[in-house]
């Protein structure tokens, strides 16, 4: 078993704001080992994007971050701004929602490339710089005749190419791409998934794939995390969590979704909970149909189940935690319109 | 969800529309005043809603989907053609004349946190129809009227909702505000623009389900523009796929979605993402992106991305030059960079024609060209570009490579659908042989 | 910018505010007295003393009174100034950003023009040529100084509508049917008006400072009309060589007040209107150790 390309322990980040702080999130654990794709989903809100941006150490102003996010032996959390920002790039390449804000609209591909290439790899010569972009664009189905060309050239699926692009010319071990499909068309995506899906394939390179849309995450990615309210309530292969939820947030977003195989309309009561005051115990107990009187009074403990996957939630245990009566029903409460989403 | 669309006389009928946006050209040309081209938006549509139906208007980015939304709204000024509401002719009408119209045709648009005022609480902002059309004279008159639009899109404790403001309220909240404000006139029909696509999975359901229920109530007529085809089979009686301005196909629900005849319907088909553990990325998909509407592909505008195209699709010198830079992502470098140097600038196929002139690169000849050209066809017998080719030529200074006359697509009833490709039209084969 | 800085401007800019308005009773003469209820003739370029707090001027003029009218002179051509630049400004960018095409154009490319007219140079030519037909009072003053401030709202306004004319709300005006006029009346305007107030303090801090170079040019208001402080600034220039002070001094002291004050109060608004230059107080987060897993 090859070691884990990132191990992130009991993480939290909460940030500041006016109200109080936001536990966006709030004691998170996983694994990506190489090769290997992991997809974080969940709704606006639950923190995935916190997450996203807390491990490349791009956190808002008075936000907090402890736990572990050990990289190749060390801890990013607490690192310095330098020597995490020697790890961006060539050991952790990022891809964002919109390619605009990686690519300078004012300069040219080719000087992309190559800027990026000098700064951390110096040795190379022009000649190698030229080879290596021009491979990886290649890959990425961009014309070298068009290497000279503008961001403002391209379009939109294009340029998100491109960024994937300026990721890997680094050939990082871990990329993580943030809604990197949500603004492209349909067709362009499953296009975009493909080249994603190649990566780990050829490259070993270890992808998280943060998202809102489980559709992509089933066909792309090995292994699903899914937040809710800054928590990871159930992670496991994919084709367990899909087949086979445990979690009752899982099991109800799943039938929430619409796809060509829905036949009648589900949706979950109520709204993803204010992260400045989660509710108390199970952050998901006051809208879940399964809710028993322990969920609100003790925090769930992780657990793994015989599927495979690990949950947060008091229906699968420990027994010996749950104390007597503690799994008789709740009443679920009943929302007003003026609660929910 | 599929309902009997009672047999009355259509309560829409749009034939053959344009909507073409004029575009300037560069800045030499704009100084002047010129127009050079224009983006073909919607460019020739025509299709007819009966009441009571849900027609489902599938597309994506650049379809023209949006624009013929609000177009048929008047939001837009259609360039030609016609728009028939319960028979009556809309285009060529003035503002005023057509601002009757307005209380029976209604949008809803896509982004709900942009589509309130934020300097009006919601009972201004949904009695504000009201006032407009002088059926209230105040505001304070309407408050019946928009309390009993709050209920009925459920934004009840009705006195809780009349004073808040849009910056209050959550996603799903304030799509269901606009719906109030959409209904509250009494319209016929609504226009739908990606209504869900900006919400939430878990709420999508909800605010769907409103509309249906709206539409049982309210007796209401929905064109229902979306890029999800999941959602459109859910709530869509009939379907029509847009492609770059234009209808590729069109028929009831499930026949598109059970047996999908245009190639691009196809692949949208088996493009979507579903939470599905068993499926894997579809690998077949079309190459390419939505190309640029203001310069559109010849003939049909999806050839250039179709694995079936064939000989009459539309064969053009873009579509050539789009194949030589294909090759060249995929050979190796030594041999891109030799074949860079036998090759000139590309740009002069720029020039939509049916006779394209590869030009050859300084110290290099036309056979030179011709032979990269060989080369490229030998490596890929199958691409659907040789099929149209019905000449090539090599010159001193060029490789020549002529393609055969193209058919615009019509399009054409087959069984219950209707579909504008030449696949299926046999009319047109049989002039390709 | 810290707050108690913002009052403190607040405060200056009400206490003009007040002088102007009491001004005949605060003031212990009129602005144009040179002699006192005997008849007598006051002492010319008289030093600070019991009776004239600031001094006297070479008129014999109460140099304390005529920085008290001043005040309402600066006042009153500054506030019709802004009114009248707002009235046209306003409106014209609304129109222009809203309905586009060749109005838009040509009052684009007019305003522009307008801008581009160095504004202290363009008041005096205003100034100069309006005084035929009006006289040399306030109303020219203030037309003068105006001019140049109408193309900067409708830019600012433009600009602003422009940028929201596309936004959904905006379209769902139109497809209720509001006509033109309503749409950007209930729509446009009550969102594009928050730039305005910030815009009106800061250019009412440069009409003090426009109307006091016209009046020290000697294109300002005529000094028989009112009592204004760039004109006494202009008189007090030959004094400065034999030692007098104090004539120079106060209305310089006025000027410098009440255009720091406003430009206080501007920037403040500023900091309060436009959230993202406002710093929130947002306190760094402290991570509570964690709970105890039983």
């Amino acid at each position: 078993m090859p070691d884990p390309v990132v191990s992130v322990r009991n993480l939290r980040i909460w940030y500041g704001t006016t109200r109080g702080p936001v536990r966006a999130v709030d004691d998170v654990s996983f694994d990506i080992k190489p090769g290997e794709t992991l997809g974080l989903v969940g709704e606006s809100g639950c923190g995935k994007s916190t997450l996203g941006r807390g491990l490349m150490g791009l956190l808002p102003e008075g936000a907090a971050m402890d736990g572990e996010i050990v990289y190749d032996g060390t801890n990013l959390v607490g690192l310095p701004a330098r020597e995490l920002r020697a790890l961006r790039g060539p050991h952790i390449g990022m891809i964002f929602q919109e390619p605009m804000t990686r690519l300078d609209p004012l300069m040219r591909i080719e000087t992309q490339f190559r800027e990026t290439l000098e700064t951390h790899e110096p040795d190379l010569s022009r000649d190698e710089i030229r080879k290596r972009s021009l491979e990886v664009l290649a890959g990425m189905g961009i014309p070298p005749t068009r290497f000279r060309q503008y961001p403002h050239e391209f379009s939109g699926g294009m340029r998100q190419r491109i960024m994937i692009a300026l990721a890997l010319v680094l050939r990082p071990k871990l990329v993580i791409a943030d809604e990197p499909t949500t603004a492209l068309d349909v067709l362009v995506e499953a296009q975009i998934l493909g080249i994603l899906a190649d990566l780990k394939r050829n490259f070993d390179t270890a992808l998280l794939l943060i998202t809102h849309n489980l559709g992509i995450v089933a066909e792309a990615c090995d292994n699903v995390a899914v937040m809710y309210a800054g928590q990871i309530v159930e992670e496991g292969r994919s084709d367990d969590v899909y087949r086979t939820p445990a979690h009752p947030y899982t099991r109800e977003l799943l039938r929430s979704i619409i796809s060509l195989s829905t036949t009648g309309l589900q949706y979950i009561p109520g709204a993803p909970p204010d992260l400045t005051d989660p509710p108390s115990g199970c952050h998901f107990h006051p809208r879940c149909p399964d809710v028993m009187q322990v969920c609100p009074r003790q925090d769930p403990v992780e657990m793994p189940i015989e599927t495979g996957q690990r949950v947060l939630c008091w229906l699968h245990g420990p027994e010996k935690q749950i104390p007597s009566g503690g799994r008789e029903k709740l009443e679920q409460q009943e929302f007003a319109l003026a609660d929910e989403a | 969800m599929q309902t009997k669309p009672e047999s009355r006389p259509p309560l829409l009928e749009v034939t053959d529309l344009k909507t073409h946006f004029p575009l300037r050209g560069s800045f030499g040309q704009r100084l002047l005043g010129r127009e050079t081209g224009s983006v073909r938006a919607v460019d020739g549509v025509s299709l007819s809603l009966r009441r009571g139906e849900v027609l489902g208007l599938v597309g994506e980015s650049g379809s023209g989907k949006t624009t013929l939304g609000r177009t048929i709204l008047r939001l837009a000024e259609p360039t030609s053609g016609s728009i028939r509401f319960e028979g009556q002719e809309v285009v060529g009408l003035s503002e005023p004349a057509f601002r009757p119209f307005r209380r029976r045709i209604q949008i809803v648009f896509q982004d709900p946190h942009a589509s309130l005022n934020p300097a009006m609480d919601l009972w201004t902002a949904i009695g504000h129809p009201l006032i407009v059309h002088g059926i209230i004279k105040d505001r304070e008159a309407t408050r019946d009227a928009v309390g009993a639009a709050l209920t009925r899109v459920g934004l009840t404790p009705v006195d809780q909702f009349l004073h808040k403001y849009p910056s209050d309220l959550s996603g799903g909240q304030k799509q269901r505000a606009v719906l109030a404000r959409a209904i509250i006139l009494g319209p016929d029909l609504l226009v739908a623009d990606e209504p869900v696509s900006m919400l939430d999975m878990s709420v999508r359901a909800k605010i769907l389900e409103l509309m249906i229920e709206l539409k049982r109530e309210l007796d209401l007529t929905y064109l229902y523009i979306t890029h999800d085809l999941a959602t459109a089979k859910f709530f869509c009686d009939r379907i029509a796929i847009m492609y770059l301005g234009r209808i590729v196909e069109t028929g009831p629900t499930t026949e598109i979605f059970e047996n999908p005849r245009h190639p691009y319907t196809a692949s949208l088909l088996r493009a979507i993402p579903d939470p599905d553990p068993d499926r894997t990325t579809p690998r077949d998909l079309p190459r390419g992106e939505v190309p640029d509407a203001a310069a559109p592909p010849l003939g049909c505008s999806f050839h250039p991305r179709c694995p079936r195209a064939f000989e009459i699709c539309g064969w053009e010198s873009r579509d050539l030059r789009d194949l030589i830079e294909a090759h060249w992502t995929r050979i190796p470098e030594e041999q891109y960079e030799r074949e860079r140097k036998l090759v000139g600038d590309l740009e002069v196929l720029e020039e939509p024609s049916l006779v394209a002139q590869v030009p050859a690169g300084r110290g290099a000849s036309g056979s030179d060209v011709g032979a990269i050209l060989r080369r490229m066809r030998d490596e890929d017998p199958d691409e659907p570009l040789w099929t149209g080719v019905r000449d090539t030529r090599v010159d001193d200074g060029h490789a020549e490579v002529t393609f055969g006359e193209w058919l615009e697509p019509l399009l054409l009833p087959d069984g219950d659908a209707e579909v504008a490709c030449h696949l299926y039209d046999e009319q047109a084969r049989s002039k390709a042989r | 910018m810290p707050r108690a800085v913002v009052w403190a401007g607040i405060v200056i800019t009400l206490a003009f505010v007040l002088l102007a308005i009491l001004a005949p009773l605060v003031a212990p003469y009129d602005f144009d007295t040179y002699r006192d209820a005997d008849g007598v003739r006051f002492v010319k370029q008289q030093a600070p003393s019991a009776e004239h707090l600031f001094g006297t001027n070479v008129m014999s003029t109460d140099v304390l009174s005529r920085v008290v009218f001043g005040s309402r002179t600066a006042v009153e051509v500054v506030v019709l100034a802004l009114l009248v630049s707002l009235a046209v400004g306003l409106p014209l960018g609304l129109v222009s950003g809203y309905h586009g095409g060749k109005l838009d154009r040509v009052l684009l490319l007019f305003m522009d023009a307008l801008i581009a007219f160095p504004s202290l140079l363009f008041a005096i030519v205003i100034a100069f040529l309006l005084s035929d037909s009006f006289g040399r009072g306030v109303l020219t003053a203030a037309l003068a100084i105006s001019i140049t401030y109408i193309p900067q709202y409708y830019r600012v306004v433009r600009n602003h509508v422009i940028s929201i004319r596309e936004e959904s709300y905006v379209d769902a005006a139109r497809a209720i049917g509001a006509k033109p006029r309503t749409v950007i009346r209930r729509y446009v305007l009550q969102n594009v008006i928050q730039n305005v107030p910030v815009l009106a303090t800061l250019n009412a801090a440069d009409a003090i400072l426009t109307l006091a170079a016209l009046g020290f040019l000697g294109y300002g208001i005529q000094p028989t009309e009112a009592a204004e402080w760039g004109y006494d600034i202009q008189r007090a220039i030959s004094d400065a060589g034999a030692g007098i002070w104090w004539t120079g001094l106060f209305p310089g002291l006025a000027i410098v007040l009440l255009v720091t004050g406003l430009t206080l109060v501007g920037e403040g608004l500023n900091d309060v209107m436009n959230p993202v230059i406002r710093r929130r107080p947002i306190r760094k987060v402290v991570l509570p150790p964690r709970a105890e897993q039983s």
